[in-house]
């Protein structure tokens, strides 16, 4: 018995330590400034890239800005709640969220042959996707919190039967991008958790065998004009094509130094319509050159390193894996961006997170933030 | 038990710490090829894509599509394009701005307005290397002068395109409506759809107002474009590629050009509106508002000198009165409130009443005058028409009521545009307890109904609420919705159904002993429209009407200083005919033009027969 006092005297100081002093004057707040510092550099990187990229449309750029209070709104009050809130939460969220894709299926209305958005009476127009964005890699955590590590095969299959669910009914709505992301937090997870490097492997080996698969049954028309059109930019000038063609040109131009702020001429040209979303990487190349590239990758990437320390440094579980699985989720949609319009991705809509214009995007990130600092500076009672 | 959770746990966060550790450094990988990526482009492509870029050798330039064409229903052309030339500018090309104006001025000779309004073209927000134009519709002399000094203009340029021209000019102004530059707001407005923008990427003009307007979705075609090479000066060198523009859809109106001609020459003193129906299709036939304007002038813009001489003339040549001049019916509204009464049940064809003169409501002072001071003596329905005796409503709308009277005229249209493709209709005023309440902010008095039993008071209709009722009454309730759209590409159009429902009278034959006492009013001879009849050559039902113009709401309209003449009241008439099977309803409104009978009827008669009486349309 001794021995077990012992070990839980250790037990605490290993874990606590330089981050306990810390937590005592973070906790009252709970947030981690150093992350909330480096967000609000972006932020403000991302207000002034967005006054060029939308043509300087100072209206836009405010409305972005009430996009960013909303969201930091909610990044507080979200971090205010225990894990432990979050984690009872878990099963209820996926389930609604779950029912909400189910209703977009049969009731949900959108343009152009997809059905994203759910119009219910008394509330405002929304994408129940956004939810499940946040819902399934917490119900993914919550799984493994109570399941032995590492987890058995049997477990393995069942989180992957909760990852697949939502990820091919949003697929059916037809929203390939975000069911490709979601799809992945959940994966993820189990990447966390301690999927073995055997099955990592055999899985990426079986997803690479069913892409034909997909070709031929899953993917509607337009989805596989994007990636023919990604292959070949030339195929559809007035559209996609034409956006890589300029936005590479924008990119190109811009050399190592840029043209200067407001100065680039490519990116703000006709047929570059997403100037102020999608593509607004191209306006920061044009007009800052590399040396703007690396900066904004250089804030990115201390964000993410940032946000994975703050996940390892959880107290339980379910907060690792569920930061872990929001902090890579951020890194995946940066590299997506990045790569789709510097040419080595095909082009799918994801925005440059918390850069892009869009209310729904960055509100929803600075949500997953305000759990990532929750999960991390809540110490639990003892 | 604890120990094997402290183990647990310590495994847990070990393992954790590996997988974060491993994925970092993928990530710091794939952040690395991002960048290497993104060194790639801009260092060792730099000068491929700074060429590319600075010259912009290789654009894509947007071709408008031709609008498309607008006929009436004879095939006579109401709306073409022409070729025209301007004269235009690209900013970026401009090697000295300042040297290149001087030139220009020196050149062809800029007046100050041109500009002015180039330097204000300067200003405003555009896209870059989006040429604008410095003048519109140039002389041939000035192409050429502009051409040989070619080399001394780098950024400027002459560019043929087709502009709109309207043949007919102040015809169908009204009617047609015009199409201008697409202005700021516009432009906006466009911006926020992608489609649109993309559709509108080529095209400098867009409907303003009138038909133009209300289908310039059909009219408007889609874009096509050209990828060219350049020269460092913007010169085309070769077309690379190009995907023809697919033009507009021509439209045809129900518009019948002879009729339009006949009401613009008829009217041609008067200041009023001309309303023809098609009875059968609701197909709009005339719609003519007079002083009218030439739509040319809006087209490449009007000149301010030119527009302050159409805003500042009193007899406000703009202003729609077909379709925005709101009128009291005066006593047109007597054969749909006689039918009203009649189908109420308050009255019989035979009741008579005796008329001195005036009439008074019970526990009141106030007296309600006939037209005719001495009265008409005896009335039955048919005399109130023919000779449309005023007390005769007076006592038996008092006696039915406005909550009976009110919903049964709602029924022909009036308070509401039923129009489906005159965009800018006025829905006029049709008061009931409601509308006072809300408008006026007290309660409806038996007064009120006294008024409006002759078409006085609160009510207000326009032109084309007139003509429709008329064509309602006609077709014996049947109704059309009024349209001008008859054919798109030699297609006939989808007319949608009325959202109104068909009127339905209690006795079938009301109609037709409305329509025999509409008769009268020409060929009684002490009918208000006697005078008509030595041009009959149909049998036309008709009603007269005459509004009393001080304190209604048009005069606000009117320049301040109101001529005697103005104080007129207004002639109004509606007729239709033949009438065992009606094919064309009118109504004519001609301003301070008193006696409907002198004015406004001839003027309808002479449409009637110019329908029924020339080759079938």
């Amino acid at each position: 018995m001794a021995a077990t006092d012992y070990s839980h005297t250790l037990g605490t100081h290993q874990s606590g330590g330089l981050q306990r002093n810390q937590s005592r004057y973070s906790n009252a707040l709970h947030v981690d400034w150093l992350l909330l510092t480096l967000l609000f550099i972006l932020m403000g990187a991302g207000l002034l890239l967005l006054y060029s990229g939308s043509g300087q449309d100072i209206g836009m750029v405010k409305r972005q800005a009430i996009h960013f209070a909303v969201g930091f709104l909610g990044l507080f009050v979200i971090a205010q709640f225990p894990p432990r809130f979050y984690q009872r939460l878990a099963p209820w969220a996926y389930l609604g969220g779950g029912g909400l894709l189910l209703a977009v299926l049969f009731f949900g209305v959108g343009a152009k042959g997809a059905q994203r958005w759910l119009d219910l009476p008394g509330l405002p127009r929304f994408q129940p996707s956004e939810l499940m964005k946040l819902a399934l890699p917490m119900a993914v955590a919550w799984y493994f919190a109570n399941c032995p590590t590492p987890p058995k095969l049997r477990h393995l299959l069942i989180a992957l039967v909760i990852v697949l669910v939502p990820t091919v009914l949003i697929l059916r709505q037809p929203d390939l991008g975000t069911s490709l992301l979601i799809g992945t937090s959940g994966l993820l997870v189990m990447f966390f958790a301690g999927m073995s490097w055997r099955i990592i492997f055999s899985m990426l080996t079986l997803a690479g065998s069913l892409l034909p698969v997909a070709w031929l049954f899953l993917l509607r028309d337009y989805q596989k004009q994007r990636v023919l059109t990604f292959l070949n930019p030339e195929s559809d000038p007035l559209g996609s094509g034409w956006n890589i063609i300029q936005s590479k040109t924008a990119i190109g131009s811009g050399g190592v130094q840029g043209k200067g702020f407001l100065q680039g001429t490519q990116a703000h040209l006709e047929f570059l319509p997403e100037s102020h979303t999608d593509f607004i990487v191209a306006v920061l190349a044009e007009e800052f050159g590399l040396v703007g590239v690396v900066f904004l990758l250089s804030l990115y990437l201390l964000i993410i390193l940032r946000s994975l320390l703050l996940a390892s440094r959880c107290e339980t579980l379910f907060g690792r894996l569920l930061s872990g699985s929001l902090a890579t989720t951020f890194f995946i949609y940066v590299f997506v961006n990045v790569g789709m319009v510097s040419g080595i991705l095909p082009v799918v809509g994801v925005p440059l997170p918390l850069v892009s214009y869009g209310g729904t995007s960055v509100v929803s990130l600075l949500l997953a933030f305000g759990l990532l600092m929750s999960m991390s500076t809540h110490r639990q009672k003892t | 038990m604890l120990e094997h959770a402290f183990r647990n746990r310590k495994a847990e966060q070990h393992l954790f710490r590996v997988r974060a550790i491993t994925l970092s450094l993928f990530i710091i990988a794939f952040m690395a090829a991002l960048v290497w990526r993104m060194a790639f482009l801009q260092i060792d492509l730099h000068e491929k894509y700074r060429n590319l870029s600075e010259n912009n050798r290789l654009q894509l330039r947007p071709i408008p599509p031709n609008r498309g064409l607008i006929y009436d229903r004879n095939g006579v052309l109401l709306a073409e394009n022409i070729p025209s030339y301007n004269l235009t500018m690209v900013r970026e090309r401009v090697v000295d701005l300042d040297q290149t104006i001087e030139f220009l001025t020196d050149l062809i000779q800029l007046t100050e307005r041109e500009q002015e309004q180039l330097q204000q073209r300067l200003r405003q927000r555009r896209r870059p290397y989006e040429p604008f134009v410095i003048r519109h519709r140039m002389q041939e002399e000035d192409i050429a002068k502009i051409l040989v000094n070619r080399f001394f203009l780098p950024g400027i340029d002459v560019e043929a395109h087709l502009i709109r021209h309207y043949p007919q000019g102040d015809s169908f102004a009204h009617a047609l409506g015009y199409v201008g530059r697409i202005n700021t707001a516009e432009q906006d407005r466009l911006d926020q759809d992608a489609d649109q923008k993309r559709r509108y990427s080529a095209t400098r003009f867009i409907g303003k107002i009138g038909i133009e307007r209300r289908y310039e979705d059909i009219l408007h075609g889609e874009v096509g474009y050209q990828r060219v090479e350049t020269n460092a000066r913007g010169r085309i060198l070769q077309v690379v590629e190009q995907v023809n523009p697919v033009p507009g859809n021509d439209i045809t109106l129900h518009i019948d050009s002879r009729l339009q001609k006949v009401a613009e020459r008829e009217m041609a003193q008067f200041r009023g509106a001309v309303v023809a129906i098609d009875v059968d299709s609701g197909g709009i036939l005339t719609l003519f508002s007079n002083p009218s304007f030439d739509p040319n002038l809006f087209v490449t813009g009007i000149s301010y000198a030119d527009y302050e001489t159409l805003r500042d003339n009193p007899d406000q040549p703009l202003f729609d009165r077909a379709a925005r001049g709101q009128y009291p019916p005066a006593s047109l509204i007597k054969p749909f409130m006689g039918l009203a009464l009649i189908d109420a049940g308050s009255i019989g064809w035979k009741d008579q009443f005796h008329d001195v003169g005036w009439f008074q409501l019970p526990n009141y002072d106030r007296i309600y005058r006939d037209w005719r001071r001495q009265g008409h003596g005896m009335v039955d329905m048919d005399k109130a028409i023919i000779e449309s005796c005023d007390t005769y409503f007076y006592e038996y709308s008092v006696k039915t009521g406005i909550d009976h009277i009110a919903p049964f005229l709602a029924q022909f249209g009036f308070g509401r545009d039923m129009t489906l493709d005159v965009i800018s209709a006025l829905p006029g005023i049709l008061p009931d307890r409601a509308w006072k309440r809300h408008h006026r902010g007290s309660a409806w008095f038996a007064g009120d109904t006294v008024n409006m039993s002759i078409g006085q008071g609160f009510m207000l209709a326009t032109p084309i609420q007139m003509a429709t009722a008329t064509a309602v009454l006609a077709n014996r309730g049947r109704w059309q919705l009024p349209h001008l759209l008859m054919a798109k590409n030699n297609q006939l159009a989808d007319i949608p159904e009325a959202d109104i429902p068909n009127i339905e009278l209690k006795d079938n034959n009301d109609w037709d002993r409305m329509f025999a006492a509409m008769e009268g009013v020409i060929t009684h001879p002490r009918g208000t429209g006697w005078r008509l009849r030595s041009q009959l050559e149909h049998p036309i039902a008709s009603k007269t009407g005459t509004a009393q113009v001080v304190g209604i709401a048009q005069d606000a309209e009117y320049d301040s200083e109101a001529l005697e003449e103005r104080q007129r009241d207004h002639a109004l008439f509606i007729a239709f005919a033949p009438i065992d099977k009606p094919r064309i309803a009118v109504a004519v409104v001609v301003e301070n033009g008193e006696a409907a009978g002198r004015t406004a009827g001839p003027v309808a008669q002479r449409i009637i027969n110019e329908y029924l009486g020339g080759a079938e349309g």
